[in-house]
């Protein structure tokens, strides 16, 4: 049932490190480690073949350093790098998040209109000893997949899809998580006559009057209205790497700064990363991935998840109904800076 | 009247000089003197237009028109009153572009006038109470950020507290990029205090302006138990650029129109803004006034519908 696109756990945990980084496509920012990795690696062959037992230690100190520039590198991302990780065609998705966390959730089809759309997969999944109501935008990982999926943009259909589900949720007192990793709602002929806003609108609005415990988790991309569609939460968990804005930001700098190339100038100017929509008071927390991005060791990242989903259920799942529909009403309301002279 | 010619000389000179103390006209006010049609090309007399509520009389054009001459075609004279009239954006990100964020808000205020994007309140129509929302294209583009989100979320807890009617008139590009994901938020906002006036049972009527885009449209915009919109007026969520580059291919040209959206189920219907006034008038008193009988006629306890 999962899209198991993502890397098989190696068995030998001493082999993982190297063999999954070199799996993994490196970024722009990323190639100066993976030139070092390569040099590593050579290293180690010359070693295996035994003829210089003295590069021994060498190895040790390039390892030493390889280390360190990954640590050092990681921690000093710039807004786009961010945003290159949150995009990272490895980085794991809505389903294999769902597989990893139960292998045996069931999934559920179709906005009982006419259409089923798989950019939005919804469905029941058993977390601890919760049962929830699971929602998410899925990215494709094959070509196919990517262009059934339309690349992660949900149409109309999608968000009436999970609205669907969100008053199912409703209905038997489920708690409600949502996996959000879109580019945002799509920009296409169909979607507009089919009122892509009014969908957007109609999700928000009852999102907010829900009485069950809602939790949504950026994991990737967290595109504008296409995002916040299943975004109005009690609580608002972002991974490490994945980001947050009210507009694209190629659309931003294209709008703002006229020209294509200013979207690093775009991603620094407004403040997209986790840890700077935590600041402003959106986001609850920020989950650590592994070291480089969830797509480094996805079986990690989903576990570490999961553990902070279940601590933000165990205290969701105290509060009343009508404390719950205030709380999430609340959190939205305080949001917004101004001054009143 | 016998007149000599001296006392016609000096009436002259008087009216000569007069007539210096006033100052020529300057293009500008020349130009307010005259308006030419965007559609129809017409030269149209400005205070002929604005008489007719800006609507072209040959074409029916539908210029646009700012929030407080909005206020002076709806509402009874004298009942308007602002609520909410100093709230002020401040600068939370620190958004720096070609300019930074503060200066942009400082133009866009000498340039428009307005404090904010929304002017919100309550008043009369035909002695109908109402909440009045009206949005300001000419404002920072009618953007909505942080003021515009909280000034509409309080209109409405204002209505609901006051069981008003609720009337808000879009007019915007969009969520204002410069207040980054504060700006996201207000859709949230704004939506969540519409659910609470929703389940009050209350009427909200949205009116639809040229234009009105992205994060406006996909919250309170499109929310109205009753959506109007003006003829003409351009609709949408995503732009028709955006659109036309990401699938590659011609729209058609009414694409977005008021017209265009009618024809496909989003909004109830298409009226003029000579009849506007009217329109929302007639719709207020069918959902808040009680279905009585005429004075004189007979006492009828079955409501009548019509069709």
């Amino acid at each position: 049932m999962a899209n198991d696109g993502t890397d098989k756990e190696p068995k030998d945990k001493k082999a993982e490190k190297k063999m999954v980084d070199q799996k993994i496509t490196p970024l722009e920012f990323e190639k100066p480690l993976a030139l070092l990795a390569q040099q590593i690696e050579l290293l180690e062959k010359q070693i295996g073949e035994g003829a210089h037992p003295e590069l021994e230690n060498d190895l040790d100190r390039l390892n030493q350093q390889y280390d360190q520039l990954k640590r050092s590198l990681y921690s000093n991302l710039r807004g786009i790098d961010h945003l290159a990780l949150a995009r990272h065609p490895q980085r794991p998705y809505t389903r294999d998040y769902f597989g990893r966390w139960d292998a045996a959730w069931i999934e559920m089809h179709g906005d009982r209109k006419g259409v089923d759309d798989p950019a939005m997969v919804t469905g029941l999944l058993r977390m601890g000893d919760h049962k929830v109501v699971v929602c998410g935008t899925q990215k494709g990982r094959t070509i196919h997949e990517k262009k059934n999926c339309n690349f992660g943009m949900p149409q109309p259909e999608g968000y009436r899809k999970a609205l669907r589900l969100f008053q199912h949720a409703e209905k038997f007192q489920l708690p409600i998580i949502n996996l959000i990793d879109t580019p945002g709602a799509y920009p296409g002929l169909a979607a507009e006559e089919h009122n892509q806003a009014e969908a957007i609108a109609v999700n928000l609005r009852e999102l907010s009057g829900l009485t069950v415990p809602v939790i949504s988790v950026i994991t990737g991309e967290g595109g504008s209205g296409g995002a916040l569609a299943i975004g109005v939460a009690n609580r608002i968990l972002m991974l490490e790497h994945s980001v947050y804005s009210v507009i694209s930001p190629e659309g931003c700098a294209s709008i703002l700064w006229r020209s294509a190339d200013r979207v690093a100038d775009a991603c620094t100017a407004m403040k997209m990363t986790a840890r700077e929509i935590k600041q402003l008071g959106v986001a609850d927390e920020v989950v650590t991935e592994p070291l480089g991005g969830a797509h480094h060791d996805p079986d990690f990242a989903a576990e570490k998840l999961r553990e902070a989903l279940l601590r933000h259920l165990n205290e969701l799942t105290k509060m009343s109904p009508k404390e719950l529909r205030k709380d999430r009403q609340n959190k939205f309301r305080r949001l917004g800076a101004f001054v009143e002279s | 009247m016998p007149m000599d010619l001296k006392e016609w000389f000096a009436n002259r000179r008087n009216r000569q000089q007069q007539a210096e103390v006033k100052q020529p006209l300057t293009t500008e006010e020349y130009c307010a003197l005259w308006t030419q049609c965007f559609q129809c090309r017409e030269l149209l007399y400005t205070r002929d237009l604005r008489e007719n509520l800006h609507v072209c009389p040959k074409c029916l054009y539908h210029f646009r028109v700012g929030a407080e001459q909005r206020v002076e075609q709806l509402a009874d004279p004298g009942s308007f009153e602002e609520i909410d009239p100093n709230l002020r954006s401040t600068d939370p990100l620190g958004f720096v572009d070609s300019e930074p964020y503060p200066k942009r808000l400082r133009d866009a205020e000498r340039k428009s006038g307005l404090v904010e994007a929304l002017l919100s309140g309550t008043a009369t129509m035909e002695q109908n109470p109402v909440a009045l929302g009206i949005m300001d294209f000419g404002h920072f583009g009618g953007s909505m950020g942080s003021v515009v989100g909280e000034k509409v979320a309080r209109l409405i807890e204002h209505a609901e507290e006051k069981r008003l009617p609720l009337i808000i008139f879009s007019s915007s590009g969009g969520a204002r990029m410069q207040e980054g994901i504060l700006s996201l938020m207000q859709l949230a906002k704004t939506s969540s205090a519409l659910k609470s006036f929703h389940d009050a049972g209350l009427l909200y009527i949205s009116v639809l302006t040229e234009p009105t885009y992205g994060g406006v449209t996909a919250s309170f915009a499109m929310l109205g138990d009753l959506i109007i919109a003006e003829p003409g007026a351009r609709v949408g969520f995503a732009g028709r650029r955006v659109i036309e580059q990401t699938i590659r291919q011609k729209l058609p040209a009414d694409f977005q129109t008021a017209e265009y959206l009618l024809s496909h189920g989003q909004v109830d219907m298409v009226v003029e803004r000579t009849k506007l006034r009217e329109t929302l008038v007639q719709l207020i008193e069918f959902h808040t006034k009680q279905n009585k009988p005429k004075s004189g006629s007979s006492q009828q306890t079955e409501p009548v519908y019509s069709r």
